[in-house]
């Protein structure tokens, strides 16, 4: 039987990430993702890979660039702040067809805003967060054995779809201690080849390789990005992941990732225990998004309820699916419900609202500010206190 | 009696540049490429081009080459020599990425003593973009964004930056040296000052920049042979030539001209 080791998700990403064949990683300090880099530092250096702690996050980024231009596996890790100035590498790493990992553990904003857990930055990271037209995969785990198990496999899609994978973790996951079976590591050798990485051009004569995302021609550069577009499609054909539980007996289906989808299980395991069936959808890939499992659930009547850190960003793509269904808004109605700030739902909130929405007291969610019930306008307390 | 014949560099690709009449960075690249051939690093060397008007370098080195974003070229380049420790890497960077821009990424990457090679090209202002005011742009030099000339007074537009001799502090540099392009005698010694820090790099000593002052007549508003002379007249009093810091193993005494001695800094 396979050792089961007790690691914060902060680690076991950090493990996954070595045992998938991460040779290169560059960081910059942050809270709540700080363990990341600092495991990373105790297990390469003595190892000789490459660990670097960068100058800024906008260099790690960068850094990450090079190293995987040369072909590396490579990362970087950081929280909400320090992902926003990673964003100009990310297009840059996108617009050259570079694969690497990018790690994301949300703490609340904007701005500094706060270090505890959030889900704020949804829109970030599913719509590509910089400068033109990109997306990247996006992963969510759920809890510390995901953080190893889909760090280490975003290391191999990150290969073969040649673009960044981003974790998106958040303060929550990243601190809590779990038992976690590790991924066995891989061997370098058997590591997919890359014929495009600049490097040791001399062995082989073949051309010169120029990794670059220029491209001063209207008509190449849209070739390119069409090109890439098509990628994107076959990626949404092939990488979306959900899981769905109990989403056949119940006519309400809670929806979240992350911390979100542990608190929202919870409230449906409540319900039970009162005689009330409740789904729970979780989708695992959030870009790609599983778009199409919403429509089934939306044509065969069920109501949804999402549940985010955050003031309703997953809701828009719960609403696109909803929308791709061709039945109405009314007989698929999406409801929301969010605490922000650092604040984490409790299960008792989630099947308040729940029963507020089977019950036809609130109202269903809508883009926009005109006719938008949001979800932590209920009187609700602050749970922890607030500090530094 | 050896003759020595005229060749185009092989590491150099046969193509008519896109660089105004009376440039330098056609003369650089020559260099580069002469020194890549004399050590027989072609097929591995990396080069990393800039965001500015040599960012077409990549068009004209045959090798491998790497294009980061404006300024992150040091941060990339310590990503690929980590990855490619035996590869000559080099970092081809223009004033505005480098003293602008980049600043962070260049004093970091110095002070980590990171193995690479930075060509740093001076010609004091911006040339893509059309003649703004750089951060090495003279006191009084005019630019589309000063055009009374650049005042480090009421207008609060700075001074000169002297790369070499701001980097001269850092314990991680083993290698500074200011060349010109302005005469074949200082093109012959901006060559030697290329190779011996390409060889520096090869033997792993550390942070090496050779700064390279360069006419840019387009943007300085003035033909080539007066750029020349603008160059040597007001360039070369604010940026000295010669070796700034050296502190080679391998280089005969080791020498550290104009730098207040650092206590980990000397080889002997």
């Amino acid at each position: 039987m396979p050792e089961k080791v007790l690691m914060k998700g902060n680690e076991a990403i950090a493990e996954g990430a070595l045992r998938a064949g991460c040779t290169a990683y560059f960081g910059y300090p942050i809270t709540p993702q700080s363990e990341l880099p600092a495991y990373m530092a105790k297990h390469m250096l003595p190892r000789h890979l490459t660990f670097v702690q960068a100058e800024s996050e906008v260099a790690a980024i960068n850094m990450v660039y090079g190293a995987a231009a040369a072909g590396a596996r490579a990362m970087t890790s950081s929280s909400s702040p320090g992902v926003s100035l990673k964003q100009e590498g990310i297009s840059y790493l996108c617009g050259a067809d570079l694969p690497c990992v990018i790690v994301n553990v949300q703490r609340s904003g904007p701005g500094l805003g706060g270090i505890s857990p959030a889900q704020g930055d949804y829109f970030q990271a599913t719509r590509g967060g910089g400068h033109g037209d990109y997306y990247h995969i996006v992963l969510a785990p759920k809890d510390v054995q995901e953080c190893a198990d889909l760090t280490f496999e975003a290391f191999d899609l990150a290969d073969k779809w040649r673009m960044p994978v981003m974790i998106l973790a958040d303060g929550l996951i990243g601190q809590m201690m779990e038992g976690v079976v590790l991924p066995p590591a891989r061997d370098l050798a058997s590591l997919p080849a890359k014929p495009w990485a600049v490097g040791h051009q001399g062995k082989s004569g073949r051309p010169f390789n120029h990794v670059s995302s220029i491209n001063l021609v209207p008509d190449e550069l849209e070739k390119s990005v069409n090109d890439r577009f098509e990628r994107y499609k076959a990626i949404a054909e092939s990488e979306v992941r959900s899981v769905s539980t109990n989403c056949d007996k119940a006519d309400l289906i809670l929806v979240g990732y992350g911390t979100s989808s542990r608190v929202a299980g919870g409230a449906m395991a409540l319900a039970k225990a009162e005689g009330i069936e409740l789904g729970l959808f979780r989708p695992t890939t959030l870009w790609p998004f599983p778009y199409a499992e919403i429509a089934e659930f939306a044509a065969k009547g069920k109501k949804f309820l999402c549940v985010e850190m955050s003031m309703g960003q997953m809701v828009e793509d719960v609403l696109l699916g909803v929308g791709m269904s061709g039945v109405s808004g009314d007989a698929a109605p999406v409801h929301f419900f969010g605490r922000l700030g650092g604040n984490i739902p409790n299960e008792d909130e989630v099947l308040a609202a729940a029963k507020d929405v089977l019950a036809g007291r609130s109202k269903p969610h809508r883009i926009g500010f005109a006719d938008r019930s949001l979800g932590s306008g209920r009187n609700l307390g602050s749970n922890r206190s607030r500090g530094q | 009696m050896e003759t020595a014949t005229y060749k185009h560099p092989a590491s150099l690709v046969p193509l008519q540049t896109k660089y105004c009449p009376g440039c330098g960075h056609g003369v650089i690249h020559r260099l580069i490429t002469e020194i890549i051939d004399e050590l027989g690093l072609q097929g591995s060397s990396i080069v990393l081009n800039p965001v500015g008007c040599s960012i077409w370098a990549d068009l004209y080195f045959g090798t491998d080459s790497v294009q980061p974003a404006h300024g992150r070229t040091p941060a990339a380049a310590t990503g690929v020599k980590r990855v490619l420790k035996d590869h000559l890497v080099v970092c081809y960077q223009g004033d505005g990425d480098l003293a602008a821009i980049g600043t962070a990424e260049i004093i970091h990457a110095a002070n980590r003593g990171e193995k690479f090679t930075t060509i740093f090209v001076n010609n004091a202002i911006y040339g893509m973009t059309g003649g703004q005011m750089a951060p090495t742009t003279l006191i009084g030099q005019k630019a589309t964004t000063a055009p009374e000339g650049r005042d480090p007074g009421e207008a609060g537009m700075g001074y000169p930056i002297r790369v070499c001799e701001m980097l001269a502090t850092l314990e991680g540099t083993r290698y500074l040296a200011r060349g010109s392009v302005d005469s074949p005698a200082n093109v012959r010694k901006t060559k030697q000052y290329i190779k011996k820090a390409f060889e520096a790099q090869m033997r792993g000593e550390g942070f090496t920049l050779v700064e390279i002052l360069s006419p840019c007549p387009t943007n300085w508003s003035m033909k080539p042979n007066e750029a020349v002379d603008w160059m040597v007249e007001a360039m070369v009093p604010v940026f000295p030539l010669g070796e700034i810091k050296n502190l080679l193993a391998t280089d005969g005494v080791a020498k550290a001209g104009g730098v207040a001695g650092t206590a980990a800094g000397g080889k002997k």
